[in-house]
């Protein structure tokens, strides 16, 4: 259980950083004219057809003392990034950055221009166009991009098992617990580990779903 | 709707090909325990040029292969860095009558990079108690033979609590060695089999001592579900050979025969 409550808290930390980057970097992608806009496009889509192997690799050369980030870690904290959770957080962002800004940017594209514009005439700046209209109608997809931003950290493996190091209550996720206990034959262990993950992950889905729905009512309406 | 056709087919078309590069009959599949990595490399060459029969190596965690075969997984061959596994097969029923052979035996090694500010050479155990050293690289005890002969020998040098909170765990001995290597851990229980190889031969280390900790009987066998299994005997054959146990011994294998130390009593 140790195991679930660290994805867990993985899970949360890396949704509210991924929502504080994500939503800057959304609006820009909603809204930029600029003609190399699909570069960055491509860019943030990245983790979603990288394996996870390479991600990993990158994170724990990066961290290294001989990378530029473990670098720069060590002159701050005096400690290496590798198997700590703070560079589990790092890494994770990096691997869920699509299930955050994706969703963002689609609702952020999908508000109707004339509002924007209305807003504008109104005399609103540019922060206060977002946080009183685009936010507010984009509620769906901020609700989406933070539920698959979690959901998709608490399933996180190839990432964690690179530059984990397996340590109990700091980088021994789930994921891994599983994993473990498959390797060390012990299939009832796993079996109970997966399954409570499966509920999660399917009620978590769940609310992204309902939340999408467009009738909100039980049974629809004869 | 033709554009949609045609990518249809491409797709179809190059599944059928992959299908048919991957298809191809008289090679032999090998599972190999990730100590072997290197050495492995050197045999299967050497067997190729002689034979003329293709070897494909999986690396992985003995274990992990055990799960995998105790579910039907097609290899023909299975190196594990445990006797015990192959052991367990042979109860299940899964291997061919009389092809489980012990291959090896395995050395560990405390390992460190070049510019390690202590020397493992001349400091031993005490190179894992330097405040230098924040983080330790073993396999995980829990799967991994390696990391519990390395568990098994920190215990008996008596430093197994001290050392305790600096452990970090790769899921098999390889990555245990890149996590030392890539230089996030400053020291790292390894395989001498990977200490010697090309990446890790200029970092320092020092053997530690057979006797501390549990011998590591590496054992072969061939699977009863074999698909080549005279070729999967043909290679098992060559790795026994004079030169195969050459090639093992060049990459710090050690052998059954070899009379280990008495432990001091």
């Amino acid at each position: 259980m140790e195991a679930l409550w660290l994805s867990m808290k993985l899970a949360a930390c890396v949704a509210a950083i991924l929502l504080l980057i994500g939503m800057p970097v959304a609006y820009w992608l909603a809204y930029s004219n600029w003609r190399g806009k699909f570069l960055l496009e491509s860019l943030v889509a990245l983790p979603l057809v990288l394996p996870p192997t390479v991600l990993g690799f990158y994170a724990l050369v990066a961290m290294g003392p001989r990378g530029p980030l473990g670098k720069l870690w060590i002159a701050l904290f005096g400690h290496g990034l590798a198997f700590t959770f703070g560079g589990l957080i790092l890494a994770s962002v990096l691997y869920s950055f699509p299930f955050a800004v994706q969703p963002l940017v689609a609702s952020f594209e999908g508000v109707d221009r004339k509002l924007l514009d209305a807003s504008a005439v109104l005399g609103a700046g540019g922060l206060r166009t977002f946080w009183r209209v685009i936010l507010p109608l984009s509620l769906p997809g901020v609700v989406t991009a933070a539920v698959l931003s979690f959901a998709h950290t608490l399933g996180e493996f190839g990432v964690v098992l690179m530059v984990g190091g397996n340590l109990a209550g700091v980088t021994r996720t789930v994921s891994i617990d599983i994993y473990d206990h498959v390797q060390s034959l012990e299939y009832g262990a796993a079996n109970r580990m997966a399954l409570v993950l499966l509920a999660i992950s399917f009620a978590v889905l769940s609310v992204v779903y309902a939340v999408n729905r467009r009738v909100w009512t039980p049974w629809p309406a004869k | 709707m033709r554009l949609v056709a045609r990518i249809l087919i491409v797709l179809m078309l190059a599944c059928v090909i992959a299908r048919g590069v991957s298809a191809q009959g008289h090679q032999v599949r090998v599972a190999a325990a990730a100590d072997l990595k290197f050495a492995m490399g050197e045999l299967v060459e050497e067997f190729e040029k002689q034979s003329g029969t293709k070897v494909n190596v999986t690396y992985g965690s003995s274990g992990n292969f055990f799960s995998q075969m105790q579910n039907g997984a097609s290899f023909d061959l299975f190196f594990s860095a445990d006797i015990a596994y192959p052991k367990k097969l042979e109860a299940a029923g899964l291997v061919e009558p009389g092809t489980l052979y012990q291959y090896a035996v395995g050395r560990i090694v405390i390992w460190t990079p070049a510019d390690a500010k202590v020397d493992v050479a001349k400091q031993g155990w005490n190179t894992l108690l330097d405040a230098s050293v924040e983080k330790i690289a073993v396999a995980n005890p829990e799967h991994a033979p390696y990391g519990r002969a390395a568990v098994a020998a920190l215990q008996k040098a008596g430093i197994y609590e001290s050392v305790k909170a600096k452990l970090v765990y790769g899921e098999n001995i390889s990555q245990a060695a890149q996590f030392v290597q890539s230089g996030n851990a400053q020291a790292g229980i390894v395989a001498m089999s990977l200490a010697v190889s090309p990446a890790m031969r200029d970092g320092k280390r020092w053997e530690i001592p057979a006797e501390m900790h549990p011998a590591l009987e590496q054992g072969a066998i061939v699977l009863k579900g074999a698909k080549n299994k005279e070729a999967a005997r043909a290679f098992l054959e060559f790795v026994k050979s004079t030169t195969g146990r050459a090639t093992l011994a060049e990459y710090g294998f050690a052998f059954p025969e070899k009379p280990r130390k008495e432990e001091k009593r």
